[in-house]
């Protein structure tokens, strides 16, 4: 490997060739802003156009200042990080993109998570030197997500995100000079394109220009109203993140404290999507080993492999992309819409609750699932199953309005019936989970046997692409997990190539799974992040006494009393669904 | 084959084009036919011959009469008087301004006199439609020389001796060029010819494209030879459509000739040249913004390095070099690198060919050697100032460039001095000012341009441009501070430094050297409110002499806005309040009595 | 068309082709090439001039001589149509009047050859335009 002598701010050092001068100068604890730039390490996300010019340096002997993100070092460099010189560009060029901004940081969305409020706080700005006309355009809401364009200041990240991340090449640049935004193709609306609602460039916009659909008004007023019965069902990975809205540490979780969270926000019933996460293994397990079985007695026209379907955006993404494949993942609901219709037909009649009259919000670490519960087929002459789908950040902004002191608050436990769950639908919130869940229980059903060992770490990390191969008492069983819509398609392409190997795929777009879901609390470009909610994750898995969704009590009640049994004729109706072709 | 006695020229370029040479064609061979000389008299559609003032041009050979602004109705007096009777045509030859002497012959012009033409050596002179003419002419002899009796490194070699910079306006070595592309190692490389010229004003790539384009061609080649390339890419732009029904032409019956293709001349050497087309964007002639368009994404530029010679189109090794850069290359292989390099200046050698444009007697195109003076330039090839006028500066480089005074006249003409004086070479445009243009209104225009063409990708370029623009409007409107001033200098030199590409590095170019060399203009604007040249419309006022106002009332009847009052045969009055500044009354007035003031 | 195998094949199809723009080149400069202009005024043409310029070209040709022959306006001469002018490089210009192809074989010969003089001149000192 070769090493490159250098010196940054007078301090000399050696690094490897080919470091940028920002990675050379962050190893000596030098700062140097950035505000386009973003880098997820581990996987393999890089977004730096060198658009923004924020991170510039002066490098002597060079005619004018260089991009520290993306100028690479050189044998005997001088850098100076901060000279007056470059002080004075970068400032310059902060004022230059305010000078482009709606100054309306009072009643914007991401105030105070604002990479260009930090950034122009960070270097001092008081006054904008450079004022003159500011770039308009028409705002485009869809059913998730917002663009007010007026906010965008060129990063590009988004772009990184939808076209190099995750392949589905609905936002780029257009239009030259000034006039350029990031906008789909012919500026069509959002909700024309094939986006997928995934949410990853509402992750990391670092202004406003891109976020979720704003329903915590609607939830207020619903939890205001006395004659509406409100309840609420909370994803596995909001548990993991929701506390870094407060301060707490990464990584921290808060199960308890949020379900005390919602119940002092009025809510009736403080359930668990976790339990619908198990009801889903139950499903799609069932029809997973109904597949291989056939398959295994010589039908080779059964479709393997049997792909996860919970994933609004990878749903999307392949009506999209792939609609000849429609038949192809699993036909069980989400979670999410499993618990709402449940919710709706069993719960309500349980709680003598006319549909009408109840309101089922849930707590979701996305974006695309706010466009799911809007999808016609989840609803009964008009009335969602689920009728409104909050963000992680949403949550945490009612709460603050609530006043609730979230850190103090005692840990408190879900209602029941549904809010009973174990550890195997937690780790549905991160990638490699759903399907680790489901072999916990296809190979119990399939085998007989007791599993000696819960955890499966074959299938976990945070590689985009993974696979293992279960033994089935015998059986080997192929196991694909991808994460990053990107990633995904290879594993499709693979499939309709007639090449693939696998019996099952679990497919999530949002790179980590649902914890790096585009509702999550900003990580600000911060990868360890998300390994920290990993983490916890794991953590309450191990933590519960149950750990296989066939083994959830409430469950089996559900199928006594309810629906039968897995495939049957109501499960069907209710928990299955099918797909379209949005070519 | 016919033996021809005669040649008519006529210029196929598309100006001349556009003058109706198409027609001037026509009629001489639909003529010749009727006096029956259609097998004594060819008739060729030729390239540019670079008098675009005087256009069209029609040349008689072996007679060597330069026959000026040729009209369709000329060319039977052309048939008659001169093919059959042998009798110049006076009235159609080029008369001297300042002797007003006619002249036939056109290196006898002062336009030609100074002129030495290697780039543009086939441009009027072949028609580039037939490959046989440009054989004829030497036309790939360089290549085979190279296949034959060259090796890669050799060739390369005569390159970086003859001195031969980049002509698209980075002046990087092209010798060199080539051999850092030639050393990286890769299976697949490509040549790439940038014929995305941008320049307001600037037609020199087109010209040599449309009157020569075998010699790209050839040139493409021998790089792919040099450098290990067996594909070469044009990029042009689409609004260059005579150029690239030439350059397809040519393609086609280089192929036939066995020139591209699999083992050309015998050799194991194979390439192929496909074109690309460009919207029309200037940033897309920064080459990396050119490579991101030919690869089908958007036209703008990325951070160098990598370089296109390391990554380059679909991430391989790639030497982008511009059409004027080509054309000279086969002429060095043939004459040598001493030949090449005995012209020009110590560290600009060769010829550089320039648009001339502006407030200039003889517009057009040129090709004149490194070192000669501006002053050379545009007094004695460009015939001076139109209509006497005084001249004020000129403006080098397109819109990258510096607008420079009087003081820099005498400057030779290299890559070095330009940019020490503030401006550059860049592409070739030159435009030449006279006393009536308004420098602040100048460098307004220039930075309209760059604000049309900037990507959008980098923070100084999409909004600092704008700002400056927003700056130099509110000066021209009169609005101007002295604040304003400092403003625009600090702002010009952070754009500057830190943009992304040349487009933006330079963009402020046009700002800094007016400021520079023009000052006391914008003080005008800003302190007192007056355009010395008269151009900015917010800051004139029309006045009413009295003692020359007849009181004939013509103005009061042509104002739009009835901002004029006054008795008949009374002197008459303007509302400033309410006047347009719309002039009507200026050029109505007989008694001379409307004063802009 | 067959392709150009080699630079050979290339060198002699530039022979071959070089014909076709050689009269221009020619008459870009002229200073060193032998120049033969032919008076093409009515008279001269009515008197074989036209016949006389195509001798000239054709011969010359033939003989693998490089001259410019080019036409030019009415020298005067009505008498001893055609009249061609005969420029050798570096001598000063000479009219031969009566020129017709027999003449004009006998001026190729002695006088373009052999820088011989040759009956028939117009001993008038005369400038074309």
């Amino acid at each position: 490997m070769e090493m490159i002598n250098l010196t940054i701010d007078n301090k000399s050092l050696v690094v490897k060739k080919g470091t940028t001068l920002l990675e050379a100068a962050s190893s000596i604890g030098i700062d140097v802003p950035t505000l386009c730039h973003m880098h997820l390490h581990d996987m393999n996300i890089e977004n730096k156009p060198g658009g923004c010019r924020v991170c510039v340096v002066e490098v002597k002997g060079r005619r004018n200042l260089a991009p520290a993100c993306c100028t690479e070092v050189a044998d005997g460099m001088e850098i100076s990080t901060h000279s007056m010189r470059a002080v004075n560009a970068r400032r310059t060029i902060v004022e230059l993109i305010l000078s482009d901004h709606p100054a309306d940081c009072l009643i914007c969305a991401k105030s105070g998570k604002c990479d260009l409020q930090n950034i122009a706080h960070h270097l001092g700005i008081r006054e904008i030197h450079y004022q003159g006309e500011q770039s308009h355009y028409r705002e485009d809401t869809s059913p998730a997500i917002i663009r007010e364009i007026d906010k965008c200041i060129l990063c590009r990240r988004c772009e990184t995100m939808c076209n190099e991340v995750q392949t589905v090449g609905v936002l780029s640049t257009i239009n030259r000079g000034f006039e350029a935004v990031v906008s789909p193709a012919f500026e069509m609306n959002l909700d024309h394109s094939s986006c997928t609602y995934c949410g990853q460039c509402v992750a990391v916009c670092p202004t406003a220009a891109l976020t979720e659909v704003d329903e915590t008004g609607a939830v207020i007023r619903a939890l205001s109203d006395p004659t509406k019965t409100v309840i609420v069902q909370t994803a596995p990975a909001v548990r993991a993140a929701l506390g870094e809205e407060f301060g707490m540490e990464a990584g921290s979780l808060v199960t308890g404290k949020m379900a005390a969270a919602l119940r002092r926000l009025g809510f009736d019933h403080v359930f668990d999507t976790d339990f619908a996460a198990d009801l889903t293994i139950m499903e799609e397990g069932t029809e997973l080993l109904g597949r291989l079985n056939k398959y295994l007695a010589g039908d080779k026209e059964v479709k393997l492999p049997i792909l996860t379907s919970c994933c609004p955006a990878w749903v999307k993404f392949f009506e999209h992309h792939f609609p000849g494949m429609k038949d192809i993942p699993s036909t069980a609901r989400s979670p999410q819409q499993m618990f709402g219709a449940i919710a709706k037909t069993y719960l309500a009649e349980k709680m003598a609750v006319k549909r009408e009259d109840l309101v089922v919000v849930s707590i979701m670490p996305c974006v695309a699932k706010k466009y799911e519960s809007s999808r016609d087929e989840f609803a009964v002459d008009g009335n969602p199953d689920v009728d409104y789908a909050l963000t992680t950040r949403e949550l945490a902004q009612i709460i603050n309005l609530a006043n609730i002191d979230f850190k103090s608050l005692p840990d408190e436990e879900f209602d029941n019936p549904m809010g009973e769950s174990t550890g195997a639908s937690v780790i549905f919130g991160t990638t490699g989970g759903v399907i680790e869940a489901a072999v916990r229980t296809a190979y119990e059903v399939q085998t007989g046997k007791t599993l000696e060992r819960l955890d499966f770490e074959e299938l976990r990390g945070m590689e985009g692409l993974r696979k293992a191969t279960i033994d089935f008492d015998g059986l080997p069983i192929n196991i694909g997990i991808a994460h990053g819509l990107g990633n995904a398609r290879k594993l499709l392409e693979e499939i309709k190539a007639g090449n693939s190997e696998f019996h099952a795929i679990e497919i999530m777009s949002c790179p980590g799974g649902c914890i790096g879901g585009g509702g999550q609390p900003y990580h600000h470009g911060d990868v360890e992040i998300l390994k920290k909610r990993q983490k916890a994750i794991y953590a309450e898995d191990k933590n519960k006494s149950i750990r296989k969704s066939h083994e959830n009590p409430y469950i089996k009640k559900l199928y006594d009393e309810f629906l039968g049994e897995p495939m049957s004729e109501k499960a069907h109706h209710l928990l299955h669904t099918e797909y379209f072709d949005r070519s | 084959m016919t033996d021809y006695k005669m040649h008519l020229l006529v210029c196929g370029g598309t100006g001349c084009k556009a003058s109706q040479s198409e027609q001037i064609k026509n009629n001489f061979k639909n003529q010749l036919q009727e006096v029956g000389l259609e097998n004594d008299v060819q008739v060729i559609h030729t390239g540019c011959f670079g008098f675009c003032e005087q256009g069209p041009i029609v040349k008689v050979q072996p007679d060597n009469t330069f026959y000026v602004s040729v009209t369709p109705d000329d060319t039977r007096e052309i048939i008659n008087e001169h093919i059959v009777k042998g009798r110049q045509v006076d009235h159609l030859l080029y008369t001297d301004p300042n002797t007003k002497v006619q002249i036939t012959e056109s290196k006898n012009m002062d336009f030609y006199k100074k002129q030495v033409r290697i780039a543009l050596r086939n441009c009027g002179f072949i028609n580039p439609e037939n490959i046989e003419e440009y054989i004829g002419n030497d036309g790939y002899s360089a290549l085979g020389k190279c296949l034959e009796e060259l090796t890669p490194e050799s060739a390369i070699k005569m390159i970086m001796d003859s001195g031969l910079r980049g002509r698209g306006g980075g002046g990087f070595p092209t010798g060199l060029k080539w051999d850092i592309t030639r050393k990286v190692e890769n299976e697949q490389k490509y040549v790439v010819c940038n014929a995305d010229e941008g320049d307001p004003g600037a037609f020199m790539d087109r010209s040599i494209l449309e009157g020569d384009p075998h010699t790209v061609i050839e040139a493409m080649a021998i790089c792919g030879y040099c450098i290990g390339a067996n594909k070469g890419l044009v990029y042009i732009r689409a609004e260059y459509p005579l150029a690239i029904q030439r350059l397809k032409t040519a393609l086609t019956q280089a192929r036939e000739y066995g020139l591209l293709g699999e083992n050309i001349l015998g050799s194991d050497f194979s390439f192929e040249i496909e074109i690309r087309y460009g919207a029309g964007a200037f940033v897309c002639g920064e080459e990396t913004a050119l490579i991101h368009s030919m690869e089908g994404k958007r036209g703008e530029p990325t951070f160098k390095p990598p370089f296109p010679s390391q990554e380059g189109y679909l991430g391989k090794p790639t030497n982008v070099n511009n059409v004027e850069t080509f054309a000279n290359i086969p002429p060095i292989i043939t004459k040598g690198a001493d030949w090449f390099s005995s012209i020009g200046t110590e560290k600009s050698k060769g010829t550089k060919v320039f648009a001339l444009a502006g407030k200039i007697n003889n517009v057009g195109l040129i090709e004149v050697p490194m070192g000669i003076t501006l002053r050379e330039v545009i007094y004695d090839i460009g015939g001076g100032i139109k209509n006497g006028k005084e001249f004020k500066s000129v403006q080098t480089g397109g819109p990258s460039g510096g607008c420079l005074t009087n003081d820099f006249l005498d400057t030779p003409i290299d890559y070095d001095n330009l940019l020490a004086a503030g401006s550059m070479m860049g592409s070739g445009g030159m435009i030449v000012m006279d006393e009536d243009d308004c420098m602040v209104s100048i460098a307004k225009f220039y930075l309209e341009f760059t604000l049309d063409e900037s990507c959008g990708k980098c923070t100084p370029c999409r909004i600092g441009n704008k700002r400056l623009y927003e700056i130099l409007e509110k000066i021209t409107d009169g609005k101007g501070t002295p604040e304003d001033l400092t403003k625009l200098r600090m702002l010009s030199h952070v754009i500057k430094d830190s943009s992304l590409c040349g487009l933006g590095q330079t963009s402020p170019n046009p700002i800094l050297s007016t400021l520079d060399n023009f000052m006391h203009e914008y003080e005008a604007h800003v302190n007192d409110g007056k355009c010395p040249a008269g151009q900015c419309k917010a800051l004139l006022q029309y006045v009413i002499t009295d003692e020359k106002c007849t009181g004939c009332t013509l103005c009061f009847r042509n104002c739009p806005v009835g901002a004029i009052s006054g008795e008949k045969r009374n002197p008459h009055y303007i509302d400033q309040s309410l006047c347009i500044k719309c002039g009507a009354c200026y050029d109505k007035c007989k008694f001379d009595a409307i004063k802009i003031a | 068309m067959t392709k150009v195998k080699s630079l050979a094949d290339l060198k002699k199809l530039k022979e071959e082709v070089q014909s076709k723009i050689k009269l221009r080149e020619k008459g870009d400069h002229p200073e060193n090439l032998i120049q033969i202009k032919v008076s093409m005024a009515t008279c001269g043409i009515a008197s074989g001039a036209k016949d006389t310029m195509n001798y000239f070209i054709e011969e010359l040709e033939h003989q693998g001589i490089d001259a410019l022959v080019t036409q030019t306006g009415c020298m005067g001469y009505c008498y001893a149509e055609p009249t061609i002018e005969l420029t050798i490089p570096g001598n000063q210009p000479v009219v031969y009047g009566d020129v017709n192809k027999t003449k004009a074989q006998e001026i190729i010969d002695k006088h373009i050859k052999l820088n011989e003089l040759v009956d028939g001149i117009i001993p008038v000192s005369y400038k074309t335009l």
